[in-house]
């Protein structure tokens, strides 16, 4: 088995909002987080895949496929958006990185015609950082 | 859904690598300039990853601020701008990077209860690092 990682970086902004709490216990929770007007990071994105090599072309998947299908599935949704607003996961789940490397998962899970997806890790900062491998 | 988190922390100390069951010929031997009674000194930097469900109403594994301050309080504080050698937990261990790691690994697996700790790695320098998930085979 070989794994292979696939970097990519998006800028996005956010802000933490549970509806059903008051705005009180949405600022206790999530201190700056909860400013409704939003912040930003720049996101680090690793997508590992793993699987064998293929015979003739040496490639656990085909570098040029992997990258076309983070840059429309991913980077073209979240790049310098209001992840809140226009990326439709988070009308109902709070944009944390937890959250983000979920969405990710999802959406190429199942968009890989011969590798196999092995981990989605996002990073919000370069001291923060979540990985995800599609456990319930 | 279970996800995993790794935040990462710095702090400065020195050490000194000297066993005292070794001759202090066997110790340069062994150790050679860590051996250097008058000890030296590293930028460490701590990669703490905790695992758990990510909560729906947070969104999160655990409160980051609850790691964060536990964290600083029970590792940064204790061992930032300190000498490793005078604390008791390398009285008789010596304060290798590799022992390091087991000391905190098992320190935030008793202390912090919000999520599991399944890995510390330490960065001693660009070149070496050392990982220690608590006997658990490490995850790609």
């Amino acid at each position: 088995m070989v794994y292979l990682t696939r970097k990519a970086e998006f800028s996005a902004a956010h802000y933490y909002h549970n509806p059903q709490w008051s705005a009180e216990e949405n600022q206790r929770v999530f201190g700056k987080c909860a400013n409704l007007n939003g912040h930003g990071h720049n996101y680090t994105l690793e997508v590992t895949v793993k699987g064998e090599p293929e015979t003739k072309s040496g490639f656990v998947i085909d570098l040029k496929e992997l990258k076309a299908i983070m840059q429309r599935e991913v980077i073209e949704v979240m790049d310098h958006r209001m992840l809140n607003k226009e990326v439709p996961e988070f009308a109902t789940a709070i944009p944390t990185t937890e959250n983000l490397a979920i969405a990710i998962w999802k959406r190429l899970e199942g968009k890989l015609k011969i590798a196999k997806l092995h981990r989605i890790r996002v990073y919000e900062t370069p001291d923060l950082f979540v990985d995800f491998y599609g456990e319930p | 859904m279970k996800a995993y988190l790794t935040r990462a922390y710095m702090f400065s100390a020195s050490h000194r690598l000297h066993c005292v069951d070794f001759s202090p010929e066997k110790n340069v031997e062994v150790y050679g300039k860590c051996n250097n009674p008058h000890g030296h000194g590293h930028n460490y930097r701590i990669e703490v990853t905790v695992a758990g469900q990510v909560d729906p109403k947070l969104g999160m594994i655990c409160d980051l601020g609850e790691l964060d301050t536990f964290v600083q309080n029970e590792i940064l504080e204790r061992y930032g701008l300190a000498n490793l050698n005078t604390f008791p937990e390398f009285k008789d261990v010596v304060p290798t990077t590799e022992n390091l790691s087991v000391e905190i690994f098992n320190r935030i697996r008793s202390g912090f209860n919000p999520a599991q700790v399944t890995k510390v790695r330490i960065q001693e320098t660009a070149m070496n690092s050392f990982e220690y998930s608590g006997g658990a085979a490490l995850r790609n």
